[in-house]
């Protein structure tokens, strides 16, 4: 079956009432995987036989009536650890890693009785806005196949976007999560950093890094996002602060709330169609109750280079490991041990991932230290300023996604910084460490809008509230797409 | 030109990268364009400006001084590309092939 027609609430009742039985909802399920996504590619790897096998364990045991998740298939990014299924990370690199131990999230989502259904495509190492950059395949926009699916976690949106499954996790250092899910019309959500634990998640910018749940609806997105968060051992950098269920109040609507729409936001290269829709969804909260201000967020511009320094420096660190010595792929035919680093790194990493590590290399290096890394740092601390003193006086910022819709396949792949640029409005959150959504909002030509709401550190709950109240007012997240041919 | 092919070729030595010549001139050229792009920051005044290195709330985080179990030898050896007797294996430090 599709999903198309459902959401977690309906399949969990569905479940608990026998309408059909755990195994025979998992065993439809992969029956369309393999029927859609011989078009759009969006999953890596399939793990059928242990899925069908958990489905079995738990129609043994019965669904639980009171854990909505149980017994529910999800696709997981691959670069989320799963034990004794590859996880590539779309990297040559780690063609054949076979991890020996969970990701967090992935216990989190077993212990709720999620089944893992396969392993999603993405950009090599999480770094790109396309999905052109795995090493594996072209993943294809659901709505236009001949369009990219955005990424990072291009498979993941896909997946969910062209119903193959309801629910699946990506990860968002700049964008990664919102942009794809803005570019397939679905609800992704990037959580506060330090909300969800990345122990398990391959790093890229670990100061940047977060998980979080892709869905087709608000409602979903928060009952996925209920399961992986928590204060973990694992990852000192995850938060002890008490998670709040995010589904409770989700209905209390926008009555009275502030909301702030940053000018800078509407710039040079933000198309007309995509302003266009954000001012109306402005018109649908003022029409629920919401009071909306322009305020300016003057550092934003610096966004894109400061996050490029920072995030490659970061990842030039984090991927040092990868060495060829105690995993990943090792170059053939070498003489002596330098050989052994320089050859399996040249051969194993992609372009893009050598292009990053080359600017955090030079970044860091001495001469350039001051001038680059320390200078992007200190303009990182005036963006994380300027929210703060936005969020004196709001509760939500509104704004849009991405400039466009998506692009061809093709299109930019060979114009880095054109393909940066695209990050503009997603990039700012992930500096300041704050939650994100992006929900559908509106069409241009065919292809969705993304709507982004951003809230202050740890106020998840008041940005599903907004984006549920939305939601409910407008059509856009009902639209399904024509899969087999063009939309 | 904020950075030339003999810089490009010294961070990749720092890397561990080694470009083919052709492929130097258009990494070259793309890092050329990357710098300049982030190099917009040097217009903005960070006088007595603190970093940030990062945004988590936590201060120390420390943990019970508990012995806990490690992981299992074998299981850790599992992706390793090359083993012996229970050791990673890598070529010698000096080329192999020099007699």
């Amino acid at each position: 079956m599709d999903y198309f027609k459902n959401d977690l609430a309906s399949i969990h009742d569905d479940l608990v009432n026998k309408k059909y039985s755990v195994e025979e909802l998992t065993k439809s399920t992969f029956d369309n995987i393999k029927k859609v996504d011989k078009e759009i590619e969006a999953f890596l790897k399939l793990d059928e036989e242990r899925a069908l096998e958990k489905a079995r364990k738990i129609d043994e045991r019965g669904v639980k009536a009171d854990s909505i998740l149980d017994g529910i298939g999800i696709g997981i990014k691959d670069n989320i650890v799963t034990k004794d299924l590859t996880t590539t990370a779309a990297s040559k690199m780690l063609e054949n890693f076979e991890p020996i131990y969970n990701a967090t999230v992935m216990d989190k989502l077993n212990d709720a009785g999620m089944i893992t259904v396969g392993k999603l495509n993405m950009d090599e190492f999480a770094m790109g806005s396309s999905t052109e950059n795995s090493a594996f395949k072209i993943t294809k926009n659901v709505w236009d196949t001949t369009k990219v699916p955005g990424g990072s976690s291009g498979g993941s949106a896909a997946a969910v976007a062209s119903g193959q499954v309801l629910a699946s996790l990506g990860s968002d250092t700049g964008g990664s999560i919102r942009q794809p899910a803005a570019f397939n019309g679905i609800v992704g959500v990037k959580p506060t950093y330090g909300r969800v634990s990345r122990y398990g998640l391959i790093a890229f910018a670990s100061s940047l890094d977060q998980i979080g749940p892709l869905t087709r609806t608000v409602k979903d997105n928060a009952l996925v996002l209920n399961a992986i968060s928590g204060h973990d051992a694992h990852d000192f950098t995850s938060s002890s602060r008490e998670v709040p269920d995010f589904t409770k109040g989700i209905e209390d609507g926008v009555k009275g709330m502030r909301i702030a729409v940053p000018k800078e936001y509407f710039g040079e290269g933000v198309d007309e169609d995509v302003a266009n829709a954000v001012k109306d969804a402005v018109k649908t909260f003022e029409s629920l109750g919401a009071t909306v201000d322009e305020v300016s967020l003057p550092h934003s511009k610096y966004g894109v280079p400061v996050y490029y320094i920072i995030a490659s420096s970061e990842a030039s660190s984090n991927l040092q490991r990868y060495d060829g010595i105690r995993y990943g792929f090792r170059a053939k035919d070498v003489k002596n041990l330098e050989d052994v680093y320089v050859r399996s790194r040249s051969e194993g990493f992609g372009d893009e991932v050598k292009r990053r590590i080359m600017l955090g290399t030079f970044s860091l290096s001495a001469g350039s230290y001051d001038a680059f890394f320390k200078k992007a740092a200190q303009v990182r601390t005036l963006i994380c300023q300027d929210f703060e003193n936005v969020y004196k006086d709001y509760d939500l910022i509104l704004a849009p996604t991405s400039p466009t819709t998506a692009y061809g396949i093709g299109e930019e792949i060979n114009d880095p910084v054109t393909m940066y640029m695209n990050d503009i409005l997603t990039i700012p959150v992930n500096l300041a460490g704050l939650p994100g959504m992006s929900l559908p909002a509106g069409f241009s030509n065919g292809l969705p809008i993304g709507l982004q709401l951003i809230a202050p550190r740890f106020a998840e709950s008041t940005m599903y509230r907004a984006g549920y109240a939305f939601e409910q007012s407008t059509d856009f997240h009902k639209a399904i797409p024509t899969l087999g041919g063009q939309n | 030109m904020a950075i030339g092919s003999e810089e490009v070729k010294h961070v990749a030595g720092l890397a561990k990268l080694a470009f083919k010549d052709e492929e130097l001139a258009k990494f070259t050229g793309q890092m050329d364009e990357i710098i300049n792009m982030v190099q917009q920051l040097s217009e903005v005044d960070t006088t007595d400006v603190p970093v940030t290195t990062h945004v988590t709330d936590a201060i120390n985080t420390l943990r019970e001084d508990v012995a806990v179990k490690g992981t299992d030898r074998d299981l850790l050896m599992k992706n390793v590309p090359q083993s012996q007797d229970g050791y990673i294996k890598v070529p010698a430090i000096i080329d192999e092939s020099e007699e």
